[in-house]
């Protein structure tokens, strides 16, 4: 039975109509305005975090060579560049951002059902930010503690950040769980109570069930994220000891004692690992739907790409301690975790293939959305197998410290989810702004990064299998590590600068585009879903004019045989398609 | 329609039947606050359920000393957090009088219930707040045992998410003198009746799990497998 909640789906609402500069701008509750809000702060506060991964690259390039990074420093760097790509990156453009923009418009709905506090959830958004980059500006400096911020090191003198930098970063933490729930709880209900007439759950493109049960996944696994950082505040401000064991530091007993740190890492994790899919649900839907529209073909098993999003959402909550095989574990649980991450691949692997085989015999268009996404489609099954490696405990062992995991995270979790964000910015740019993004110079960023990323990360899977450590601020003489592993190292930082760069040409290709971009139209991939089908582009406040669209079809009728056009949109009835035979016939 | 024959429709097949299913008027109006308000909820039963596991898993620590059992324990005369509880215990019934007297327009017995819960809330606030003041008197700081961090801890938590409702019930006052009586002034209140029995519950589950002995945790944890 469809259930649609009538003020949002049939009535024009009024109420939160911008009448100025700063209610149409600043204190928008317009879901498109924030979209856009979210996305310029996450790719801002992005920026910053790709700047320090240049100042980590190039001490490990280049060791010693520049004086305004030390050890502390260094650490410092790795940690917030981590956490900012995460967090405030990932997390926050693909679900604030493209979720905010996306949800309304492919449900076919005005706005979120609740405008004010979508409102709300952006501003404790970039406030969360803004305590987060003040940490920079405090004594001590920003949390040097690594992007896991593991007790008891995490808030003990020796450790960059100890002191502010640390509460800081806790304080913005749970004010970024609170913006989220926000937002996320806007999101499900939107998805589940404004769908128009017709939209039932399973013709939503897949897009909108990644964006649906990683919010979801993000609503049930945040908190445990809240949970170990108010817990953890409370042992660095009230010396409780939650997870502080008893400790000699620098000379002196400390307060604490009988902490455990090992339940701050399951906490952390257990909210970690799905934060993972938090972040690859919504790149796996909306890279589905750009393969399916840039290869003029239905996505391959669409019901299966449903239930693998289903699976992998649920068995998301049952791996977290593969992140912790170093930490020492009873081998049953080891056996356990291994056993449930080498599951997870069952589902993903399906996802993989059903993409493999929507391309296959496609109607490919090379265009820059398909590009990213093909990239990202190497880039993940690369990145996903090195996971598979580093499931199984034995293996795990001797490489967690290395550089192979940091290849394998970045691939998976950073590469990949990035590839597809483009794509979906190169595939989107044209609705949100009414131009394309230059061609030339997409493809100048395209070619730069995917093979600019694979110049960093494959050499680190192989400095990783000679034992270079990662965390380190210098190697120093270290007997098992040839030389020519510096070389690699100044290589990868020389790619790492150059693909820097490269993301610098992408923004100057967004401000060129929004002033001199070639128009685009309403439809310029002839799409099917229902974003393309407003009746204006960019689309105005409310998004449909006076009647919402109805929905007659699924998300993906391209090519479908005897039709004129190679697309039916979700809201063209079966009685106005126009066939190949009338059109035949009209021209005899 | 069901979460399984939802999840197995063939959505690429636009039979008479599924066109027809859709025309038909099963639209339901919804208040949506409602279906979010269940996604809160469950957001909430999942960050008590995470510090109940942390609070177990501490429990088993050869430093943590419950706060009942014996004599000398603090809590094991608890008869200040039952006072507490039967004012909160009220607060939940007034505020279902409201409900039920703004469906029927009582407007002075919604007036009268609602006031009361307002401060039958507030007085559970400082009650709490008092049963603190007790403790610290006593000399059982929030960073002298485990037990003692966890209390302060969660029943701070738990006074928060009161605090929460009442500025959400703010709002109830505000549409009810703004607009009088309309469905959204009891759609919010049924809402915030929602909340407030689901704020009890969670407050009898923690004064269970605050005020056992050390045998009942063992026990818990052994059950759980800790």
């Amino acid at each position: 039975m469809q259930k649609t909640h009538i003020a949002i789906a049939d009535q024009i609402d009024t109420s939160h109509h911008p009448t100025s500069f700063m209610s149409k701008y600043i204190w928008s509750q317009d879901h498109k305005v924030i979209a856009i809000q979210y996305a310029i702060t996450a790719i801002g506060v992005g920026l910053v975090a790709l700047f320090l991964s240049a100042m980590m690259r190039l001490q490990l390039g280049f060791p010693d060579q520049f004086s305004f990074i030390d050890p502390s420093s260094y650490l410092q760097f790795v940690t917030m560049h981590g956490m900012i790509m995460v967090i405030y990156l990932l997390t926050a453009l693909l679900l604030g951002g493209f979720g905010n923009y996306l949800i309304p418009l492919m449900i076919g709905a005005r706005d979120m059902v609740f405008p004010y506090l979508n409102m709300l959830s952006y501003w404790t958004y970039l406030l969360a930010v803004i305590v987060l980059l003040a940490s920079f500006f405090v004594t001590g400096g920003p949390s040097g503690a690594g992007w896991t911020l593991y007790p008891p090191q995490a808030i003990l003198p020796g450790t960059p950040g100890e002191g502010n930098g640390i509460i800081l970063m806790l304080i913005s933490l749970a004010i970024f769980i609170v913006a989220f729930t926000m937002g996320g709880l806007n999101y499900v209900t939107t998805i589940l109570q404004a769908r128009a007439k017709g939209m039932t759950l399973m013709r939503m493109p897949l897009t909108i069930w990644g964006i649906f049960v990683a919010t979801i996944l993000g609503l049930l696994a945040f908190p445990a994220l809240l949970v170990s950082a108010i817990m953890m505040l409370f042992d660095k401000l009230l010396a409780t000891s939650f997870f502080m064991p008893a400790i000699l530091s620098l000379g002196e007993n400390l307060e604490h004692s009988g902490g455990s740190p090992i339940l701050f890492q399951h906490l952390f994790w257990f909210f970690g690992h799905p934060e993972v899919y938090i972040v690859a649900l919504p790149a796996f839907g909306m890279v589905s739907d750009v393969i399916a529209t840039h290869a003029r073909k239905n996505i391959f098993g669409y019901r299966m790409m449903v239930w693998a999003i289903v699976a992998i959402g649920a068995l998301s909550f049952v791996v977290w301690a593969h992140h912790m095989y170093v930490s020492g574990m009873n081998p049953y649980f080891g056996f356990f975790f291994a056993t449930t991450t080498l599951i997870i691949a069952v589902p993903t692997a399906i996802k993989v293939y059903n993409w493999l085989l929507t391309l296959w015999r496609g109607n490919i268009h090379l265009t820059l959305p398909m590009l990213f996404s093909i990239g990202f489609i190497f880039t993940f099954t690369h990145g996903g197998l090195t996971g598979l490696m580093l499931g199984n405990v034995v293996v795990d062992l001797p490489l967690s410290d290395t550089y192979f995991v940091v290849a394998h995270f970045h691939m998976v979790m950073g590469v990949s989810p990035v590839m597809v964000l483009y794509a979906a910015i190169y595939h989107w740019f044209p609705k949100v702004t009414g131009r394309f993004l230059h061609t030339g110079l997409g493809q100048f960023h395209f070619w730069g990064t995917f093979l600019g990323t694979y110049a960093i990360y494959l050499p680190m899977h192989y400095l990783g299998f000679l034992g270079v450590p990662r965390r380190y601020f210098a190697m120093g003489d270290t007997d098992f590590i040839p030389a020519s592993a510096q070389t690699l190292n100044a290589s990868i930082t020389v790619s790492a600068i150059i693909v820097g760069i490269i993301q610098l040409v992408f923004i100057a290709n967004v401000i060129f585009s929004l002033i001199k971009g070639k128009k685009s139209g309403p439809n310029p991939w002839h799409a099917t879903t229902l974003e393309w089908q407003t009746s204006q582009t960019p689309p105005v406040h409310g998004n449909w004019g006076e009647n919402l669209p109805e929905v007659y079809r699924w998300a993906y009728d391209y090519s479908v045989p005897g039709v004129k056009d190679d697309f039916i949109p979700q809201n063209i009835a079966d009685a106005d398609v126009i066939k190949m035979d009338k059109v035949t016939k009209g021209e005899s | 329609m069901g979460i399984f024959s939802t999840l197995t429709e063939k959505s690429w097949i636009n039979s008479e039947q599924t066109s027809n299913q859709i025309k038909v008027s099963q639209i339901h109006t919804i208040w949506p606050a409602k279906t979010a308000l269940k996604f809160f909820l469950a957001v909430v039963s999942v960050f008590f359920m995470l510090f109940t596991i942390t609070f177990l898993s501490r429990s088993q620590s050869i430093d943590f000393q419950a706060l009942s059992g014996e004599p000398w324990l603090p809590l094991s005369d608890a008869s200040q957090l039952w006072w507490n509880s039967l004012i909160l215990l009220f607060a939940s019934i007034c505020m279902h009088f409201a409900v039920q007297s703004c469906k029927k327009q009582q407007w002075n017995i919604f007036i009268l219930s609602l006031s009361s819960s307002c401060l039958m809330t507030m007085a559970f606030i400082f009650s709490q707040v008092y049963v603190w003041q007790l403790l610290t008197q006593k000399g059982f700081f929030i960073y002298s045992n485990p037990a003692n961090s966890f209390f302060y801890l969660l029943t701070g938590i738990h006074l928060l998410h009161l605090a929460g409702g009442m500025f959400a019930l703010t709002r109830v006052y505000v549409i009810y003198w703004r607009h009088g009586h309309t469905l959204a002034l009891l759609a919010n209140l049924r809402l915030c009746a929602i909340y407030w029995h689901y704020l009890f519950i969670i407050w009898l589950y923690l004064f269970f799990l605050l005020t056992a002995d050390s045998t009942t945790y063992k026990t818990i944890a052994l059950f759980c497998g800790f």
